[in-house]
């Protein structure tokens, strides 16, 4: 069982990391917003804490709760956010690919269920190198509905991978809501396959933890994939250009019920008021020094735009002579 | 010697690179049973932990791939049919490409697509005639085109050991080409890098992958009157781009031969190119697919959008040899 504090630890870094985000992204320095993963962060600090340092996760657009929770440094990962030289991508990656792969990560992906095979490849790989790692493919209710995802869970079943399928269910798909996007259920979709399902608390870290912590052992052990639904509320917007643009698909009341339980207060009741206060002094001077690291990194070279593109080196020519 | 043909040279490169490789292992649909031929005996020699045989799920296991790549696996994927390559464009284009940029150079993935077979087969038409080397020379993957046995061998065992995904077209009319060779020397060959099968002086003829045998039959007919170097750039990205400028200084003339479509084919990039700074004095032709070729079914409707010798011919009737210098 992992301490109570920590899992508070973990929910309470990820919500203030993407409250400083949203504010850097209204003063412009985060450009092209992001994904906050506001309401959703219980999911992140439970799944990860069921892992082991040297198990892998491969990450979605909304990514910055599951790479902070495998343990990545909030400055390198807003000095990415920011476009900076300092950030784990080195500014080529920015909010939906920021990711310290030193961790375990596999990158995080801007395509809607692509990460999913990719864990699941990267788990069987794993475990043909002679290792019990396991692999955890995060994705949203948006993704049951790709058809590679759906490929992914046949290969994973018949091959027996050590991949644990998680998948957030916020409600909606950008602004479609999930019952009118998914026919049968998500569980179902598992069941198809002969993967066991089940369902967590997505709001409770502690039920998240639970769970997950049965479905990686399970994969550890080599008895094959596990789904795990977690169901759960996106307290802000899609992307931060609603704030702007604000599209009508929930109402003020349905997000305000939405948010009365939120995962801040489930796992801050279990720890004691002046461990908590503690924690959030902790976590703001991080988060401070995070954002002065960001802002004061530099940008990179332009000259520099095309580095990076082949891991051997190649340059391809220039667009003008 | 040898007679090796260009189907046993690509298991030849493979099976070699997984004996000298452990990491390396193979994905497609019925490479147990090897109906292309290119994984025949592999399945017995190492295993179905490294030759694993996929459902029909392109999208799956390129994507699985590009993951196992990530924990250090380096997958052959194989498809056998060049139109497969659009249903899995996302996770080669997409995914596997753009990691090590993405990553800002965290990662890498050493991904090779092996499509035997590419191009028109004749008789399996419309969706099965594809050759798509340009579309993946565009989005800037390593693409790769070998014509020969002994190219297809070293550019295969090249493209196994590279740390980024390369795609190998391995030409239906290539397919049945065979060489004597001393095993023995069988070795890799680098990307990026042309071989002037024939050398001439009064015009280049670039050819991609099977079309090197017809520029080279229309070379031997035509050699008592045109003097042709038959320049094979083997790789379409990178291109040689060098071995181009060298053939060119000394011929000035270019006619490329082409299996792409018309409108942005790797053709369009090669004239282009040599147009913006290379040696020319006449203008550059190329002998492609109509502009956006859909092949239909019935053998002389397939043939009849598909580049032939007697296009070259006409391209090399068009040259005026006697000029020497470029007019102004």
């Amino acid at each position: 069982m992992a301490d109570p504090a920590e899992l508070y630890r973990v929910v309470r870094l990820i919500r203030r990391f993407e409250e400083r985000a949203v504010e850097l992204v209204r003063s412009g320095v985060i450009v092209g917003g992001i994904h906050p993963y506001i309401g959703q962060e219980a999911i992140a600090a439970g799944v990860c804490a069921a892992l082991r340092t040297d198990d892998l996760i491969a990450s979605t657009h909304r990514g910055h709760g599951h790479v902070l929770a495998k343990g990545a440094d909030p400055a390198r990962m807003l000095a990415e956010l920011a476009g900076r030289t300092t950030g784990f991508n080195r500014g080529r990656g920015g909010s939906m690919h920021a990711a310290d792969l030193r961790l375990g990560v596999l990158g995080a992906n801007a395509i809607v269920g692509a990460a999913v095979p990719i864990a699941a490849g990267a788990a069987w790989a794993a475990r043909q190198a002679g290792s019990d790692r396991v692999a955890v493919a995060f994705f949203g209710d948006g993704a049951v509905n790709q058809g590679v995802v759906l490929e992914t869970f046949n290969l994973a079943a018949l091959w027996r991978v050590p991949v644990v399928f998680v998948c957030e269910n916020n409600g909606f798909a950008t602004t479609m809501r999930t019952e009118a996007a998914v026919a049968g259920s998500i569980t179902g979709r598992a069941a198809a396959f002969g993967i066991p399902a089940r369902t967590a608390d997505g709001m409770d870290p502690e039920a998240v933890l639970d769970v997950a912590t049965e479905a990686v052992l399970r994969a550890r052990v080599g008895e094959g994939p596990t789904l795990i639904e977690c169901t759960t509320y996106r307290f802000d917007a899609h992307h931060t250009w609603e704030h702007t643009a604000r599209p009508r698909y929930r109402t003020e009341a349905e997000v305000a019920a939405g948010r009365s339980r939120d995962p801040l207060d489930v796992q801050g009741r279990r720890i004691s008021e002046r461990l908590r206060a503690q924690i959030d002094a902790r976590i703001e001077d991080v988060l401070a020094e995070a954002v002065r690291f960001a802002c004061e990194s530099p940008h990179p070279d332009p000259a520099d735009a095309a580095r990076y593109l082949y891991a051997d080196g190649t340059r391809a020519r220039a667009g003008a002579s | 010697m040898a007679n090796l043909s260009y189907l046993k040279a690509l298991n030849r490169a493979l099976g070699d690179e997984m004996e000298r490789d452990p990491a390396v292992c193979v994905f497609g649909e019925d490479v147990g049973a090897a109906v292309t031929n290119v994984t025949a005996g592999l399945l017995k020699r190492f295993g179905p932990q490294r030759v694993l045989d996929t459902p029909i799920s392109e999208q799956a296991f390129t994507g699985f791939a590009t993951g196992a790549a990530l924990a250090g696996a380096r997958p052959l994927v194989e498809f056998q049919i060049p139109a497969l390559l659009f249903l899995a464009f996302e996770q080669i284009a997409n995914q596997a490409h753009k990691y090590s940029l993405m990553t800002g150079g965290q990662a890498r993935v050493p991904v090779t697509y092996l499509v035997p077979n590419s191009g028109s087969r004749e008789g399996w038409a419309v969706q099965h005639a594809d050759h798509p080397y340009s579309l993946f020379a565009h989005v800037g993957v390593k693409t790769v085109v070998p014509a020969t046995p002994t190219d297809a061998y070293g550019l295969l065992v090249t493209a196994l050991r590279d740390d980024d995904p390369v795609v190998v077209f391995a030409p239906a009319g290539a397919l049945g080409r065979r060489e004597d060779v001393d095993l023995a020397t069988l070795t890799p060959v680098p990307l990026g890098i042309g071989r002037v099968h024939r050398s001439g002086e009064d015009v280049t003829v670039v050819a991609i992958g099977h079309l090197v045998h017809d520029a080279l039959a229309v070379a031997d007919e035509v050699a008592d009157h045109i003097s042709v170097e038959v320049f094979d750039p083997r790789t379409l990205h990178p291109f040689d781009w060098d071995g181009l400028a060298a053939s060119l200084e000394r011929t000035g003339r270019l006619v490329v031969l082409d299996d792409s479509n018309r409108s942005c084919g790797i053709g369009a990039e090669i004239l282009a190119t040599a147009a913006e700074g290379m040696r020319l004095i006449a203008p550059p032709q190329r002998v492609t697919r109509p502009d956006g070729a859909v092949l239909p079914y019935a053998r002389d409707l397939g043939l009849a959008l598909q580049p032939t010798r007697d296009q070259l011919r006409t391209a090399f009737a068009r040259l005026d040899l006697k000029q020497k210098e470029r007019v102004p």
